[in-house]
């Protein structure tokens, strides 16, 4: 889930870092190596993303092994960034989002996984077997997923609209959507759909690029009816906004709950956009590995993956899943059309380092 | 009253619409999340028709009530250690002259005057080594600790300007008639300072009640308060849900300011 990030979290994480000496001196090696497959070593402590796992479930995976499960919630990754690193979290698995990921490795504030503890790592679909921030799956299993996109009400602009980013930022603006377009508010987000519709990468570190996307950004403002990022999908529904720039979890969720959900679209431009993978992953110094483990596996297991996507109505990254979705979500994450360029388009937003804050003076500037 | 003059003409109309302005700056949000809360509507900037229906969804979410009870249960304990030890540190720091006086009045400012994100940066680097040498878990423990550290300061801040408007000659008085220091203080100082004791602890309480920043970083052990778990569900786009959340406790909030009045004035015409 891509939130939007607060810079001072991002500092005082920093600072975290600094203060706890860059987490223990795990090193490399599992804690888990001891392990046998299925076993629990103690009460499960997840560290999760709110309303993310149906509480039942987890009572549900409490109740299998005869173990206590608990779940404390964070707000965004810049916010469980610091509690992890800071070590004695008393965390056994957190949810980070892919950039985060790349992060909490760099950092040594996740462990590597022990796969043979594992065994249903095997249903993960192959379009999420080699993440850009975890190529080889070592420290992280993807949990749910989902893409920016452009939302739209056909009701205002009518089927026959190019599915493009020019919809927002060209002269292919319709008449009847200008002033009635909402980007999001994020620096990432925001400046990637400007790269990509040049045909850049979402992650490029040339400065030149970044420039050419704040003037197109920059350009557009006058189609808009603002930048917004927590009520994208509300002011759709709501009829405040005709194309809404936002994520295809909360578009979908917000669709359905109309009475007519048809008449809503949402696709990935086909010159691409982003998607995001939220990822399970053990801290460095979790106090029980073995309930990690096995806990990980269960989520893995096809009922499970399905009995959370229908709960939450997020897309599962697991192809023993697919067919245990409830209808009209299998309907969307199965429709071409949703995703025009195809796979080889979408990116996963990825931590450009020092580069960020050319980013985030770049939408500043570009909001003007 | 000879320093005070009732305002006349010009005067007096630009000071009513200043207040006036003030109370609308203040009130319309406030009155804006209580409408809205009732608002058959998923989203909470559209009116669909009136309804009560998003607080029984409150009453019924186990997560939001069980995060209720959490924050209620921390309030309590944060309240009642603070001010005992708050009164405590108040009465020692006015009452006696001792040896590091002013140092140890100065560091017990410290909370109030710091960030609260410094606070909790602090806070959570402490429980971490504590939980190394010590194997403390985070949780209940954390939280209600970390709210007692900042509400001492608050407590006794409070309590201080109490003890520092009596009249001490009330104390020296009970003494003379052979009263015990234990007495005096007992029956003499404690009923006088009282009304300070009742107004910082229900500070306290509303403190720890709304604390977000302090309370993320050293929760634990799916002890989320209420506060926290909101904010975290704000994420995911705001409902009415969460301004019935609001308004509950906001209505909590002003209950116990309207009770610390009430006490104040009940005590207040004891002492008459």
């Amino acid at each position: 889930m891509t939130s939007s990030r607060f810079r001072w979290t991002a500092v005082i994480a920093a600072f975290a870092m600094i203060l706890a000496g860059c987490g223990g001196d795990s090193g490399t090696e599992s804690a888990a190596a001891e392990c046998e497959l299925g076993q629990t070593d103690g009460p499960l402590a997840l560290y999760n993303w709110a309303e993310y796992i149906d509480p039942e479930q987890l009572d549900a995976f409490g109740a299998e092994y005869g173990i206590d499960a608990t779940m404390t919630e964070y707000d965004s990754n810049e916010a469980m960034l610091p509690v992890v690193s800071a070590g004695n979290s008393g965390y056994d698995v957190v949810v980070p989002s892919d950039y985060m990921v790349g992060i909490m490795i760099d950092g040594e504030f996740v462990q590597p996984l022990n796969f043979d503890l594992i065994p249903n790592a095997s249903n993960i679909s192959d379009e999420f077997a080699s993440p850009s921030y975890d190529p080889d799956l070592t420290y992280s299993v993807p949990y749910q997923w989902g893409y920016t996109g452009l939302a739209v009400d056909t009701d205002v602009v009518g089927t026959d609209f190019p599915r493009s980013w020019d919809l927002v930022f060209g002269d292919a603006v319709p008449a009847e959507a200008a002033g009635k377009i909402t980007l999001l508010n994020d620096p990432r987000e925001t400046m990637g759909a400007a790269l990509k519709a040049l045909g850049y990468s979402l992650n490029t570190t040339d400065q030149g690029e970044l420039d050419e996307a704040q003037a197109l950004i920059e350009s557009a403002k006058g189609n808009l009816l603002r930048f917004d990022t927590d009520s994208s999908d509300e002011l759709l529904t709501a009829g405040e906004s005709a194309i809404a720039h936002g994520y295809s979890g909360d578009m979908f969720t917000q669709f359905l709950e109309m009475d007519d959900p048809s008449r809503y679209v949402f696709f990935v431009p086909e010159e691409g956009g982003t998607r995001w993978i939220d990822n399970m992953v053990i801290p460095f110094d979790a106090p029980h590995p073995c309930t990690a483990h096995t806990f990980i596996n269960w989520m893995l297991d096809g009922e499970q993956g399905a009995t959370l996507s229908n709960w939450n109505y997020y897309a599962t990254p697991n192809a023993a899943s697919i067919d245990l979705l409830d209808d009209d979500l299998n309907a969307f994450l199965t429709d071409p059309s949703v995703l025009p360029g195809g796979l080889d388009k979408v990116e996963e937003i990825a931590d450009t380092g020092d580069f960020e804050i050319n980013y985030s003076d770049a939408f500043e500037n570009a909001k003007g | 009253m000879s320093g005070i003059t009732e305002p006349r003409g010009l005067t007096k109309g630009a000071l009513a619409a200043t207040s006036w302005l003030v109370y609308f700056f203040f009130y319309a949000p406030i009155l804006v999340l209580i409408i809205y809360s009732f608002s058959d509507s998923r989203n909470a900037s559209v009116w669909g028709g009136f309804t009560t229906s998003w607080y029984s969804e409150f009453a019924s979410d186990g997560e939001l009530t069980g995060a209720l009870s959490n924050s209620i249960r921390i309030a309590i304990v944060a309240t009642l250690v603070s001010v005992v030890l708050g009164t405590m540190s108040a009465f020692a720091l006015e009452r006696f002259r001792f040896r590091g006086q002013r140092v140890f009045d100065a560091l017990l400012y410290l909370p109030v005057i710091i960030p609260d994100v410094t606070m909790a940066v602090m806070l959570l680097l402490f429980f971490a080594q504590a939980a190394t040498w010590f194997g403390f878990p985070k949780g209940f423990g954390t939280i209600a600790l970390s709210h007692i550290a900042f509400c001492i300061s608050f407590v006794s801040i409070v309590v201080r300007a109490r003890l520092s408007g009596m009249d001490d000659k009330l104390e020296e008085a009970a003494m003379d008639l052979y009263a015990s220091r234990w007495q005096a203080f007992r029956h003499v100082t404690l009923p006088l300072i009282m009304p300070g004791i009742l107004g910082g602890g229900l500070l306290a309480m509303t403190l720890s009640l709304d604390d977000v920043v302090i309370t993320q970083f050293v929760t634990g052990g799916g002890w989320s308060t209420l506060p926290v778990y909101v904010f975290s569900l704000i994420r995911k786009g705001v409902t009415p849900l969460i301004n019935a959340v609001s308004v509950v406790m906001l209505v909590a909030s002003m209950a116990l300011v309207a009770l610390s009045l009430l006490a104040q004035r009940l005590r207040g015409d004891d002492a008459v």
